[in-house]
């Protein structure tokens, strides 16, 4: 070996050494396989650059398996993961059994005061905030300008369950597959039963009463599934029973809806011209109401969470704080552009005027302000949530109403006998559950 | 015959493969059966007490539990039915003499090779989607209505993917039997002028039985215990729950360790009523 | 005559074979077609079959995207670990039940194929909790073990029949000779049951290989097989069908031309005593 070389090997062995000494912490990550989540791990090197001792590994899965994996992590307590992508359902019920990590204690130069209140609360139990939110969002209207001038409509600002079908109605092409309005059919407590569950509130409806007994086949429930059945049946894309968040948004980026109610961070992607072949007749309106004075619009945040027991909890919390900080929102809109950067969680955000060029960030504000998890239906209810109810057995339940109303949207029953099969199976969970 | 020598010598070569069976057996089926008597929630704190049969009973009475069985069976026979069939034909096909035998032989096996995630999102997403599948192309080329696949004929299509995954496997062990064939035999009753199906029905087919048998009882065992497809595919919904994702969904979706496992022992008693039959069936195969 | 007839009938059976084989083969080939369109192109109506502009950039995102080369070493190192280690435990088992049958034999091959009836879903819980306990959640040695546990039935099952059909004559007449039975092991047998071997190896290397539920729920970032890596591909927002295709592409072209190369050896050896 000469000299040259074996001087080479030695420098590389003390680097390799030196690194060693510095212990570097690994902190485990399990995100959702979402855009703004993606992209996140694309940045996350200026993160590491800037803190070399700690290593970070990502567990990016699609969302169904992503939340089978850290329940299951952390009903287990497997202490798998150091930092979870979770939402405004799982943070109350985790964060009230103690299986996550404080987050009062952050640096003060990531100013909780600044977060929208409404996301806020729905992360903080008795005082205590669980999770830092990513982003947030609402449910709004997305439609196509165009298609409302052809049909010589306009689209009013706060519109109505009768506004919308009259517009469907007025879009629908069946010859040119362009469907009046999509909405989620695909069944799951995070897909159809979201959309269904919000929809229902604005026709006064709820899932339980005062005293914990289901109302799914009480006459609300009924008169808004059904109204939803008539929309998708007349006005709707084929298939629509097994459309998602996903599937909907693939068709509105190919003009092939009219309208799309849905959660407003899918408003940076139908706007956005690389993906999007409608990007510049996109306008936005108001979740609508049925006149009992609630929107049927939801609240969701995906936030980053430490379980208790992780081993590094501390890097963990650098890491929380520096990817839902105002400097990670800068960071994107240097490189991807203002209307890129994740929405909903920061009242500074809607305060920058650079920001306010974005042509859905007031609707946006305006919908996440109005949404109201604590008084979610125009009755009241036991619970929290909007969209969904937030005790540990509403996923299952969820998930199998979601199920029924999705058969009965393919034409399998009717929608007397999903509702009432759901009451059913409702009330028979909630009783091996103990209430 | 063997000696006694041999004889422990063998016990002592098949013991550690047993051993391990009986830990992989016995570990998990203890704590299921422990698990099946208590309330065990969570992400309500977890173990809550002994409640006797309570989670047996309410199993059974739920309303899905007959239909999931049902699409259990449909499941399995559906797709045994067609590779069997399908197998037999393919088999024969391949036993002709053609051009290219090698490379039509890997085209046929290749869907074996492919993971069942995978191949359940290709054909969700490229072949069945009403929309964008290339199956809605299809129809609306000769001019028919898009086919909502998996909502409409949901257990249907379940079946057509499973298959896709394990017609190779049939076909392979079948086209195996058939070129152990004796085609003397074949020839002959060809010269005596029996017409292929009676070729077909009295010789080919007796033939076959044991591979068939083996071919019924491997997918059985596997059939029974599909998930990736239906995950992926329908989660459940539209009739296709199946015992094994019915239990998934007590388990995991309603957290109901309990009641999961309860389903869980279920299972294990329709999987070993299905087994007994099979093994009746192999049994006296495996003698002849 | 008689030739021209035989000439046609192969014509027809060339005819039928490959058409069903590329209907078999199609839904393969249409993913391998789409990972190379743009995601517009995936979609177009109507649908393009070769006519398009041929790109990498599907490929290169799903790179950028995700760690491929480390999903694939652990899918690597579980298959193969687990086969290694079945095949370790199965073929003494087989080989002593094929020719030193007792009458117990069937009866413990028969409970051997009836353990693999346990629902994995059903036992997740307990076995999570097991592994957590053990420290096995994550690794590659869980896996391997489990793996080889899950597979370990059907291997036992297939050398068992492969071995049987060795004629015990040739052993008879080995002992004759004085052989002892290390010998008789080492050089009358073994030559004649590789096949049966190699062919096993192949079967549990690709049922290991493709297991999607263990290898999804009992592992995190370390030890996550490419069955994980196509977790993260499936349906995220917008259009994905070419980078779905890229991402399943990767994930089944490594067994996939193992397969193809390998095809001989597991054929010969793949009949579970079908074969009389």
């Amino acid at each position: 070996m000469s000299l040259h070389k074996s001087l080479a090997a030695a420098t590389a062995m003390t680097l390799v050494m030196s690194g060693a000494v510095h212990a570097q912490t690994t902190v485990t990550i399990a995100t959702v396989n979402n855009g703004d989540m993606v992209r996140m791990q694309g940045l996350s090197d200026e993160f590491t650059a800037a803190h070399p001792d700690i290593q970070l590994e990502w567990v990016t899965l699609e969302e169904n398996v992503l939340r089978q994996r850290v329940t299951q992590d952390i009903a287990a307590k497997g202490g798998q993961f150091d930092v979870m992508t979770i939402g405004t359902y799982e943070v109350p019920i985790w964060g009230a059994q103690d299986w996550l990590v404080s987050l009062n204690d952050l640096p003060a130069e990531w100013d909780a005061d600044d977060i929208l209140p409404a996301i806020r609360n729905g992360l903080t139990v008795d005082g205590e905030l669980y999770a830092a939110p990513f982003y947030g969002e609402s449910s709004m209207v997305m439609y196509r300008k165009d298609l409302m001038e052809n049909a010589g409509l306009e689209m009013p600002e706060a519109p109505t369950w009768e506004n919308i079908k009259e517009a469907a109605a007025a879009m629908t092409d069946k010859e040119n597959e362009i469907y009046g309005v999509c909405l989620r059919g695909k069944a799951g407590w995070g897909e159809n039963m979201a959309f269904l569950t919000a929809m229902a509130n604005s026709f006064g409806a709820r899932w339980f009463d005062e005293e914990w007994k289901p109302e799914l086949n009480g006459e609300e429930w009924a008169t808004a599934v059904n109204f939803y059945m008539d929309l998708m049946n007349n006005y709707g894309p084929p298939g629509a029973s097994t459309n998602g968040f996903n599937e909907n948004l693939s068709l509105f980026q190919q003009g092939k809806c009219g309208m799309w109610i849905d959660a407003t961070v899918a408003a940076s992607f139908v706007t956005n011209p690389n993906d999007s072949t409608v990007a510049d007749k996109v306008g936005f309106a108001l979740a609508p109401d049925n006149g009992l004075g609630k929107r049927g619009n939801w609240l969701w945040a995906w936030s980053l969470a430490i379980p208790a027991g992780s081993d590094a909890t501390d890097a963990a919390k650098t890491f929380v704080a520096w990817a839902t900080s105002k400097e990670y929102t800068e960071l994107v809109a240097s490189k991807e552009g203002w209307a890129n950067v994740p929405p909903g969680t920061r009242t500074s955000l809607y305060e920058n005027p650079e920001y306010s060029k974005v042509p859905f960030a007031a609707m946006t504000l305006g919908s996440i302000n109005a949404a109201d998890p604590t008084a979610p239906s125009v009755k009241p209810v036991p619970y929290t949530g909007v969209q969904f109810v937030a005790i540990p057995e509403f996923a299952g339940i969820a998930t199998q109403v979601g199920q029924e109303i999705s058969a009965a949207l393919a034409g399998q029953q009717s929608v007397e006998e999903a509702l009432d099969k759901a009451q059913a199976l409702t009330a028979d969970e909630m009783e091996a559950a103990g209430y | 015959m063997a000696t006694q020598h041999s004889r422990s010598a063998a016990r002592l070569m098949m013991a550690p493969a047993v051993v391990l069976l009986l830990g992989w057996m016995l570990v998990p089926l203890i704590m299921t059966l422990y698990f099946s008597f208590k309330k065990y929630l969570p992400l309500r704190g977890g173990d809550l007490g002994w409640v006797g049969l309570d989670n047996y009973v309410r199993f059974v009475t739920s309303s899905s539990f007959w239909p999931s069985v049902l699409a259990t069976l449909a499941i399995v026979g559906g797709v045994l039915i067609i590779t069997v069939v399908f197998g037999v034909l393919l088999a024969i096909l391949l036993n002709q003499p053609m051009w290219g035998q090698g490379i039509v032989r890997i085209l046929v096996i290749a869907p074996f090779f492919v993971m069942p995630t995978v191949s359940a999102l290709v054909w969700k997403n490229m072949f069945m989607d009403p929309v964008n599948g290339l199956f809605a192309h299809l129809w609306k080329f000769f001019g028919a209505a898009p086919v909502e696949w998996l909502s409409q004929a949901s257990l249907t299509s379940i079946v057509m993917i499973v298959s896709w995954q394990w017609l190779p496997f049939a076909t392979l062990i079948l086209l195996t039997a058939i070129q152990s064939l004796d085609s003397e035999q074949l020839e002959a009753a060809e010269m005596d002028g029996a017409p292929p199906l009676a070729r077909f029905g009295y010789i080919t087919l007796p033939h076959l039985g044991r591979a068939i048998t083996v071919v019924v009882l491997i997918q059985t065992i596997f059939l029974l215990a599909i998930f990736a497809e239906i995950f992926v595919t329908t989660q459940g919904s539209f009739g296709t729950r199946t015992l094994t994702y019915l239990i998934y969904q007590r388990v995991l979706e309603s957290q109901n360790v309990g009641l999961g496992s309860a389903g869980g022992v279920y299972a294990i008693i329709l999987a070993n009523i299905v087994a007994i039959f099979l093994m009746r069936m192999v049994g006296k195969n495996l003698d002849a | 005559m008689a030739r021209a007839v035989t000439q046609q009938r192969k014509i027809i059976n060339t005819a039928a074979a490959w058409g069903v084989g590329l209907l078999i083969f199609f839904p393969i080939l249409w993913t391998i077609l789409t990972s190379f369109k743009t995601e517009a192109q995936a979609i177009s109506d109507p649908p393009v079959f070769l006519a398009f502009d041929w790109t990498l950039e599907n490929y290169s995102v799903v790179m950028e995207r995700s760690d491929y080369m480390r999903f694939l070493w652990n899918s690597v190192i579980i298959a193969g670990g687990s086969t290694l280690l079945g095949i370790i435990v199965a073929v003494p088992a087989a080989w002593s039940m094929a020719f030193v049958p007792s009458k117990r034999t069937k009866d413990i091959l028969l409970w051997m194929l009836s353990t693999k009836m346990l629902p994995a879903v059903g036992v997740l819980y307990p076995i999570y909790l097991l592994f957590i306990n053990l420290g096995l959640l994550d690794t590659r040695t869980g896996l391997v073990i489990v793996l080889m546990l899950m597979n370990l039935p059907i291997i036992v099952w297939m050398l068992y029949t492969y071995f049987k059909e060795i004629p015990g004559e040739i052993l008879e007449a080995a002992r004759m000779d004085g052989a002892a039975l290390k010998e008789e092991i080492l050089y009358v047998l073994t030559p004649m049951a590789v096949p049966g071997i190699a062919s096993t190896v192949l079967l549990n290397f690709i049922l290991a290989w493709n297991e999607a539920f263990w290898t999804l729920n009992l592992t995190a970032a370390k030890a996550a097989p490419l069955t994980a890596f196509i977790a993260s591909y499936s349906s995220p927002e917008g259009l994905f069908y070419a980078k779905l295709s890229a991402a399943s592409t990767m994930a089944i072209a490594p067994i996939l031309i193992l397969g193809w190369f390998s095809q001989k050896q597991l054929v010969s050896g793949l009949t579970f005593g079908a074969v009389k």
